[in-house]
């Protein structure tokens, strides 16, 4: 079978994690091609609905990241983000999606190591579970 | 609120090579191809630079020619290009509002290097993306907003001074925060300068005079910068002075908090023999007029710089300090012999290149080592100090005594500049010096509109350097206050008055006030005070808001492009 190559959504607001993800590039600090990134103003600006959205449409994982914990350009907007994260991840445990799909990093505009890390662990993690089981039920149909 | 009826995008794709940058990676034909598939795309091209003059009047002329009403250029990010091209496409007659960029480069070639296969997909997906994007972008206006005349400076050093007296000369206000008790910087603990040895305590004096004497400059010395919020024109500032916050109101901020001098603890016999110093205990024995006269003196060079890992950079004033030095003690004493251990000498430029001409000539002897075999200093019970070094030109060990060895240290990060990175949210650079928005064609501002850097704060200058870069600084940073303006993003929340059903959550969770009740208790945007978060859209139970440019629609669309297929 060939190896699985996981599909990750990231919701990266414009000021620290989207930067953190261009410093990576610059840089030339090198990480798996699985992410799609989608740039929004800030993290606050994640609505639970976006990242279910994306599950239902087959995303292997979702990757929500922002400034880090005081250091969000519009105050607070983080904190939101983190609150949301966590009630997604609450349902799809009850949807029976492993929460680990979901995750919510903060990532500074001087961090590109750290971006190129975390896409390279949340990669290795969602390549253990396996591809979205929405994905199998389609097949079995 | 009746909906305008649509008019059927037609999208326009522009592709970018980069040169290499991403043409080296990404299959960009492939990539063309592709995009003239994806549905409303009805033109799509390659770029060898689509940020070129070329490139833009290419976008210029196809949106005439194809009737284009959106546009997508997929190449960098849109943090450093995309005012550019949204001019283009302002030029061009198209709302700047109605073009988006998919980001191959930045967050595709230069991260997936030895992927091409998976790069190409990507940079497909990231297109696709772009697109489905551009079909739901609508037409902004942007407001105009008021710039505060007035500039905050971090760090009173020759490089904050310059740029502050600049400014001020141009009528604007400007605060300068100093964290020492006094102005001066690096400058006020050297002696005399390279290349043209002038005194350095009158070169300061006479601009620390000009800075105190100016009314329109406010020195705060002892001070920090604690907090920073707010955007251009507006920053609202937070600085402590003595223990005590102060809040200031800035239109425009330039960071100019130099560097440190590196200390070579443990290196070559520093600390531990008293004749080993670094260049910079060496300037404040020539100030002080307390060098005795020494037979022999022996510099070493790149000590602490240009490492294999750890520091890896030339801090580029080292050599033409070392020559200086050199220079000055052989004027006060023509029998003192001296040595220079170099391992590349970078006297560049006239000025310094002439230095290292006269050091010669005056019989200064310079031998170069390799960083496979650096120097070894050892001394004797009465101090006497003895340099081991291999001489790659005579490919041989020599072996000297002296009474004095001077290591050449490199300038390095002040030890708080990611404090500082963090509360203005610029980025640093691998090194820890301040990052700019682009190396080469935004060489002095930082992604964020507003904020500048110049002198050594950003990397290791010369005072010359460093002036140039001050005064640069000063005239983008008055390019705003001038005209008193700046467009304002479009990017704002509106509220759809018949879902609202006055709940009070986005009044309360804006986080600046931006969203009051009107007098029938419906939620109402001060749009000028919105910042732009989509922090209140994203809460609304009833979906009444609406993020100008970053919709739900929109963003959704983006997302599931990328999972189709
Ligand atoms: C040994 C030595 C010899 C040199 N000789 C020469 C020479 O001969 N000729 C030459 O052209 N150059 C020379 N240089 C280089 C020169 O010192 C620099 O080019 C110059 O000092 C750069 O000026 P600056 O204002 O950018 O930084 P600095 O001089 O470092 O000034 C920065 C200022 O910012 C303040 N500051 C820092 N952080 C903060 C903060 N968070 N908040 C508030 N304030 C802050 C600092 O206290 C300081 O006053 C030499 C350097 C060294 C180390
Ligand atoms: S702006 Fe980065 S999380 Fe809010």
């Amino acid at each position: 079978m060939a190896e699985f190559n996981p599909k990750i959504v990231a919701f990266l607001c414009n000021w620290c994690s989207y930067a953190g993800a261009d410093l990576a590039g610059v840089s030339r600090i090198q990480y798996p091609p699985s992410i799609r990134v989608v740039r929004v103003m800030c993290s606050g600006r994640i609505n639970p609905a976006f990242i279910l959205d994306a599950f239902k449409n087959g995303a292997d994982g979702v990757l929500v990241a922002g400034c880090h914990p005081g250091d969000c350009h519009y105050i607070a907007g983080n904190y939101k983000a983190q609150r949301r994260v966590l009630l997604v991840q609450k349902l799809m445990e009850a949807f029976g999606l492993e929460p680990e799909r979901l995750r919510l990093e903060w990532v500074s505009a001087s961090e590109g190591d750290r971006f190129a890390s975390v896409v390279k662990d949340m990669t290795a993690e969602i390549r253990k579970l396996g591809p979205n089981p929405i994905k199998m039920l389609e097949v079995e149909d | 609120m009746a909906t305008p009826k649509k008019e059927i995008p037609r999208v326009g794709v522009f592709v970018c090579h980069c040169g290499i940058n991403i043409g080296g990676v990404v299959k960009v034909s492939e990539v063309v191809e592709f995009a003239k598939t994806i549905p409303d795309v009805a033109y799509a091209e390659a770029n060898l630079y689509t940020c070129s003059s070329e490139g833009i009047s290419k976008i210029k002329e196809a949106i005439k020619k194809y009737n284009l009403n959106r546009v997508v250029v997929a190449s960098c990010t849109p943090r450093t290009h995309e005012p550019l091209f949204r001019n283009a496409c302002e030029e061009a007659g198209l709302n700047k509002y109605l073009f988006e960029m998919a980001n191959i480069r930045d967050q595709c070639s230069w991260a997936h290097m030895h992927e091409p296969e998976k790069a190409t997909t990507k940079a497909k997906d990231l297109v696709k993306m772009a697109v489905a994007k551009a079909r739901l972008l609508e037409p902004q206006d942007e407001p105009e907003i008021d710039v505060t005349p007035s500039a905050l400076v971090i760090g009173g050093g020759i490089s904050g001074m310059t740029a502050a007296l600049s400014m001020a000369n141009q009528g604007f206000n400007v605060n300068i925060v100093e964290r020492e008790p006094e102005l001066g910087g690096m400058l006020a603990k050297l002696h005399m300068l390279c290349p043209n040895f002038e005194d350095a305590s009158k070169a300061l004096s006479s601009i620390v005079d000009a800075v105190k004497s100016n009314q329109k400059i406010n020195v705060l010395t002892s001070s920090e910068v604690e907090d920073v919020k707010g955007f251009i024109g507006n920053f609202d500032v937070t600085v402590k002075k003595d223990d005590k916050p102060l809040k200031l109101n800035q239109g425009t901020i330039v960071v100019a908090t130099g560097a440190e001098n590196f200390e070579p603890i443990n290196m070559y016999g520093y600390k531990s023999n008293e004749n080993v110093l670094t260049q910079m205990q060496l300037e404040k024995l020539l100030k002080t007029g307390d060098l005795r006269k020494p037979d022999k003196v022996v510099m070493i060079q790149c000590v602490g710089a240009r490492e294999e890992k750890g520091r890896q950079y030339c801090s580029r004033i080292c050599c033409g300090v070392a020559i200086k030095n050199a220079l000055i003690i052989k004027d006060l004493y023509p029998e003192t012999e001296l040595f220079i251990i170099f391992r590349d000498l970078q006297t560049y430029g006239q000025e310094y290149e002439a230095c290292y001409t006269e050091a010669r000539e005056k019989g200064v002897h310079f031998i170069k080592y390799t960083s496979s075999n650096p120097p070894e200093v050892s001394s004797n019970s009465e101090g006497k100090l003895t340099i081991k070094t291999y001489d790659a030109f005579l490919k041989e060990m020599v072996e000297l005594e002296s009474d004095l060895v001077v290591l050449s240290t490199p300038l390095i990060p002040q030890k708080d500049a990611e404090k500082l990175s963090k509360i203005l949210k610029v980025p640093l650079g691998s090194d820890g010096f301040f990052f700019e928005a682009h190396v080469k064609l935004r060489p002095i501002d930082f992604a964020t509109d507003g904020i500048f850097v110049c002198g050594s704060a950003h990397s290791p200058k010369d005072i010359s350097e460093s002036i140039s870069q001050a005064l640069g600084v000063a005239s983008r940073a008055a390019i705003p206050m001038a005209n008193k303006h700046v467009r304002a993003d479009a990017i704002t929340s509106i509220i759809n008055e018949d879902l609202c059903s006055g709940c009070g959550t986005c009044v309360r969770i804006c986080p600046y006030g931006a969203i009051q009740k009107n007098e029938i208790g419906i939620a109402q945007v001060t749009s000028v005070v919105c910042k732009g978060c989509g922090t209140c859209a994203a809460s609304c139970p009833e979906k009444a808001i609406t993020m100008r440019h970053f919709t739900d629609d929109q963003i959704t669309a983006q997302a599931l492009a990328a999972l189709e297929g």
